[in-house]
């Protein structure tokens, strides 16, 4: 019944108005009852422990690093424009940016073959397949990569051997081997359900038209899959600009992210303050793309 | 509806924090009750007092008394027990310390003193922790551990004199020591001849390394990787000259280009594969893998070397101490002075490799490690300066730590 | 929505992405068959062949740390999925049906919150929480975490799944006078049950791996898997966590045939 009502087109069948305003607010009343458990827990266990962290950033440092309730300064929030925390941010910004480019252009042909198989049995298999390898634990994967790009890997006598390359490990493509790989399935699925979404029929008439392969490509299936290309950017953008343990362990930490920066802010350098503005900068900017996200249109993730 | 939810929270942010102390996170030991909050940072250090209960009851310990199991909250293999101990051919002295007692022994693992110290500082309830030299520093004068009771502890005799009164504890009030190291280079005999010493230059002097570069590493620590470069400049590795510190962090990002990987974990493996030749790194670690990689046939050591630098290395104590937050004060003390038995002390360095800080454990230690010079340095290189602790630098950890992240970036 | 012959490209260009999908395959699968084979080698060292051997895994049966942990994992895994999948969905629905109750606007972006939050600050916050409102840290602990931050992954699996249903369905129960809970039961939980498994997979994955908050939020003797792995390989890299890691694969690849297979059936016979 309820559904009904939130078509505008039925609102002349209404009966009653006053019924109208009955179900209207027993619907909110239903909407707000099952939202109400994981409101509440998200509320204790999440929004009051964020608000803490920011209020600690305007605390200041205690001995151990933890933050004292006196003293309230901005000196963590200035810090953030120094000209080292720009380096830290701008060098996590290019890995994010670049890792997000290589990710859409090993994983959008990847998809759309996925996306085009003709049974819906061999598509989720294959879905499957490519979910499988990370139901391993992270960090044996990543270690397993360290032994595969080393000076005795196959890998890399197969790169001296063809002359194409020396040891990968420790390098920067060794780094951008284990994100791709870390990030992958956060781009593919996005962009499978996209693809799998489209209304063949349009390409289709295109092909009618006289268009080639690749301009009905190019102008149609590109443009109707976008939404899955957004969606799938945001999904492997916001977690490598904070990504540090894959360039840590493949890169040889040679380095500083984002994310180190604030591991260590916690850790060794004892300032919790500092490690909480950070944070709460980062949170507010990925608030910021997010919101950019859904004010052009996007759709749920 | 994204805006109203910004403003919102920035609503609340800017509320709460006028409100000031309604939250009350000074509180350093929660469940005990705190006293006072930790001093504040332009106050010289002052030995904050711990609560008054779990002291009293510590206080009132008796030798070998126990009140319950023991948690304890110790480095990832730090302990010799199960199947670790089988393969290093020693005895599993969590096996023994339970027969002994009578009690359960429960191990948590960590792989930092400052992660522990985000637990401590919560008050998780752990009996034992093993702080390093510096942390134990910290942690007392934010009143986080508990004194010791001396009269629980009777093998605290064992404990050589030159660790009786170390600069991070006077009198050992807190902690009692539980092995020591040196930060040294570990290196391939391929590259390196170390007849006359090995300098640091092998890791920072192009000139020196030309041969191999790219086949260097470095600990992935400020204290020690900023240490080293200190070193290698002539200054002391707890300096708080701010030029010094920038020069050392500058050295480092030259460096940069001829390093395979700053790393802390597995750089003797990494030497022992081949992919290094030249690594900074723990004594202890260095000496277990050449032990581990040799065979009847093949003897490790005749391939790959440790040394402690001409211009001086690190040397750090790891400690016993018990958390102001202690629910068994009785089993922590009497699992300190188990440790401190000069046969489980023994065992426990057959096992690291490291040294150990007891007289009375040297003749049940291994000859060969006994007369490893790399595990046993001569007296004399504590003394001189060869070897430095290092200390808590209190306001100035931050500008190591900028230093550091500035070398890397 | 049908892939009809418009969506057939050139033989070659097919052929060319084919060979891709393959080769992406094949780089998925190389580590993980690296961690398989290598977790049957004799030789401690991972890396070098050193002959068939199973003692990886009898050792990993006795190794009561690693046992302790595996337990550990498992009990936090299926609590949190729970819950977190229960609450989830509610969530999801909740936004998705209801589009105007009391704080909708901000308890949608709350939910956005946990996956942009980078991890220890989230750890941090949540230690400092716990120790604030006295939780005992320990597996309750982790389990409180661990839903915090998974309900709004199952809450975002679940509305893509609500956003692509066609609400006609549930139109046509309540026209046939169907009430509230049977139009639930029987139209929209079967209908949204691919997303709801799907975040559930994901809640459990997320859990199962999770390392930095965990490490920071547990208590005595409560250490997790990925946890105990995190420290071990800082240690002594030995082919028991490659025999520990091939256990967990097959038993994920088991769960999630199981669970296709049984919703094939239910698919069938419902």
């Amino acid at each position: 019944m309820t559904i009904l009502d939130e078509r505008e087109g039925n609102r002349e069948t209404a009966v009653n108005p006053k019924l109208e305003r009955r179900a209207r607010r027993r619907d909110a009343w239903r909407g707000f009852f099952h939202a109400a458990p994981a409101y509440l827990y998200l509320t204790l266990f999440f929004t009051l422990p964020l608000i803490i962290v920011f209020v600690f950033s305007f605390a200041s440092r205690g001995r151990t690093g933890r933050p004292l309730l006196e003293g309230w300064n901005i000196d963590s929030w200035t810090r953030l424009f120094e000209p080292l925390v720009r380096t830290i941010a701008l060098r996590s910004f290019w890995l994010a940016v670049l890792n997000t480019a290589l990710c859409l252009l090993v994983g959008y042909p990847f998809a759309y073959w996925i996306a085009t198989r003709r049974k819906q049995a061999t598509r989720n298999i294959l879905l499957v397949a490519v979910l499988i390898p990370f139901w391993s634990n992270f960090l044996v994967r990543t270690y397993a990569w360290r032994m595969l790009l080393d000076s005795d890997g196959y890998i890399t006598q197969f790169g001296e051997m063809t002359g194409l390359w020396g040891r990968l490990l420790f390098t920067v493509p060794a780094v951008f081997l284990g994100l791709l790989y870390g990030y992958l399935p956060f781009m593919v699925l996005p962009l499978y359900a996209a693809i799998e979404r489209l209304d063949w029929s349009l390409v289709e008439a295109g092909r009618d038209l006289y268009a080639s392969g690749a301009a009905a490509f190019r102008r149609i299936t590109l443009p109707l899959s976008r939404p899955g290309i957004v969606a799938g950017s945001i999904l492997v953008f916001i977690p490598s600009l904070g990504a540090y343990v894959t360039p840590d362990i493949l890169g040889g930490a040679k380095t500083t992210l984002l994310g180190n920066y604030i591991v260590t802010q916690f850790g060794a350098a004892r300032n919790w303050p500092f490690g909480s503005s950070i944070s709460g900068a980062i949170l507010i900017v990925m608030l910021a793309v997010t919101v950019f996200y859904f004010r052009s249109g996007g759709r749920t993730l | 509806m994204m805006k109203r939810m910004l403003i919102l929270v920035a609503a609340v942010a800017l509320v709460a924090a006028a409100c000031g102390d309604s939250t009350d996170e000074t509180t350093t030991t929660a469940a005990a009750g705190a006293t006072t909050a930790a001093p504040g940072t332009t106050a010289p250090p002052a030995t904050e007092p711990p609560p008054a209960g779990p002291q009293a009851l510590a206080d009132a310990c008796e030798a070998g008394q126990t009140d319950g199991d023991l948690n304890l909250y110790n480095w990832t293999e730090y302990l010799p027990y199960g199947a670790a101990a089988e393969d290093g051919e020693v005895d599993d002295l969590k096996e023994a310390f339970e027969a002994e007692y009578g009690v359960n022994l429960v191990i948590t693992e960590y792989e930092s003193n400052e992660a522990m110290l985000a637990q401590i500082d919560a008050g998780v309830p752990y009996d034992l922790v093993v702080p390093s030299d510096y942390m134990v520093t910290v942690m007392k004068n934010a009143g986080l551990l508990l004194k010791l009771n001396k009269a629980a502890i009777p093998n605290m005799a064992n404990i050589d004199p030159a660790f009786s009164n170390p600069p991070y504890d006077a009198g050992n009030e807190f902690s009692a020591p539980y092995q020591w190291g040196t930060t040294g280079i570990g290196f391939s005999y391929d590259v390196i001849d170390d007849s006359e010493g090995v300098s640091w230059g092998v890791i920072f002097d192009p000139a020196m390394n030309a041969d191999y570069a790219g086949q260097i590493s470095l600990l992935d620590d400020e204290r020690e990787t900023m240490g080293a470069a200190l070193k290698y400049l002539g200054y002391s590795l707890n300096t708080t000259d701010e030029a010094e510190v920038n020069e050392a962090a500058e050295l480092i990002a030259a460096t940069k280009a001829n390093l395979a990987a700053f790393i802390s974990a597995g750089f003797e493996d990494l030497l022992v594969q081949g992919e290094t030749v030249v690594a900074q790194g723990w004594n202890g670690d260095f000496l277990g893998a050449y032990d581990a990689a040799s065979t009847d046939d093949y003897d490790a050591y005749e391939d790959f070397g440790y040394a402690i630098p001409v211009e001086g290395g690190a040397a750090w104590v790891d400690t016993m101490a018990i958390p102001a937050t202690a629910e068994h004060p009785c089993t922590a003390l009497a699992f300190i002075n188990f440790m401190l038995d000069a046969e489980n002390g023994a065992t426990l360095t057959n096992y690291t490799y490291y040294a150990s800080p007891n007289m009375a454990s040297q003749e049940f230690i291994w000859e060969e490690i006994l007369e490893d010079p790399s595990i046993y340095p001569p007296a004399e290189m504590l003394q001189d300066g060869s070897l430095e602790f290092f200390s808590d630098l209190g306001d100035f950890t931050n500008m190591y730590s900028d230093a550091y992240a500035r070398a890397k970036s | 929505m049908t892939l009809n012959q418009g969506a057939a490209a050139r033989p070659w260009v097919d052929r060319i992405l084919a060979i891709n999908g393959w080769l992406v395959f094949a780089f998925l699968y190389l580590p993980i068959l690296v961690v398989i084979v290598f977790s049957f080698s004799a030789s401690p060292n991972v890396g070098i062949w050193g002959g068939f051997s199973l003692r990886w895994y009898d050792r990993m049966f006795g190794n009561e740390q690693l046992m302790n942990a595996l337990r550990n994992s498992l009990w936090v895994a299926a609590w949190s999925t729970v819950i977190s999948t229960v609450l989830g969905t509610a969530a999801a629905l909740a936004i998705d049906r209801y589009r105007r109750w009391l704080g909708r606007g901000v308890f949608d972006a709350v939910l956005y919150l946990p996956v942009i939050i980078p991890d220890v600050t989230m750890a941090v916050m949540l230690l400092m929480w716990f120790t604030q409102v006295n939780i005992t840290l320990g597996r309750l602990s982790i389990i409180l975490a661990h839903i915090a931050f998974n309900i709004s992954f199952v809450a975002i699996v679940v509305r893509a799944r609500l956003a692509n249903m066609d609400p006609a369905m549930e139109e046509a129960a309540a026209d046939l006078y169907a009430s509230r809970w049977q139009a639930f039961r029987r139209i929209t939980l079967p209908l949204i049950m691919p997303g709801v498994l799907g975040g559930g997979l994901l809640a459990l994955t997320l859990s199962l791996d999770d390392v930095v908050i965990t490490s920071l939020v547990q208590g005595p003797g409560s250490a997790t898997l990925p946890v105990y792995v995190f420290g071990l390989i800082k240690r002594s890299v030995t082919p028991e966590i490659n025999a520990v890691s091939t256990l967990m694969l097959a038993a994920s690849i088991f769960l999630v045939l199981a669970s296709l297979a049984f919703q094939r059936r239910g698919e069938r016979s419902g």
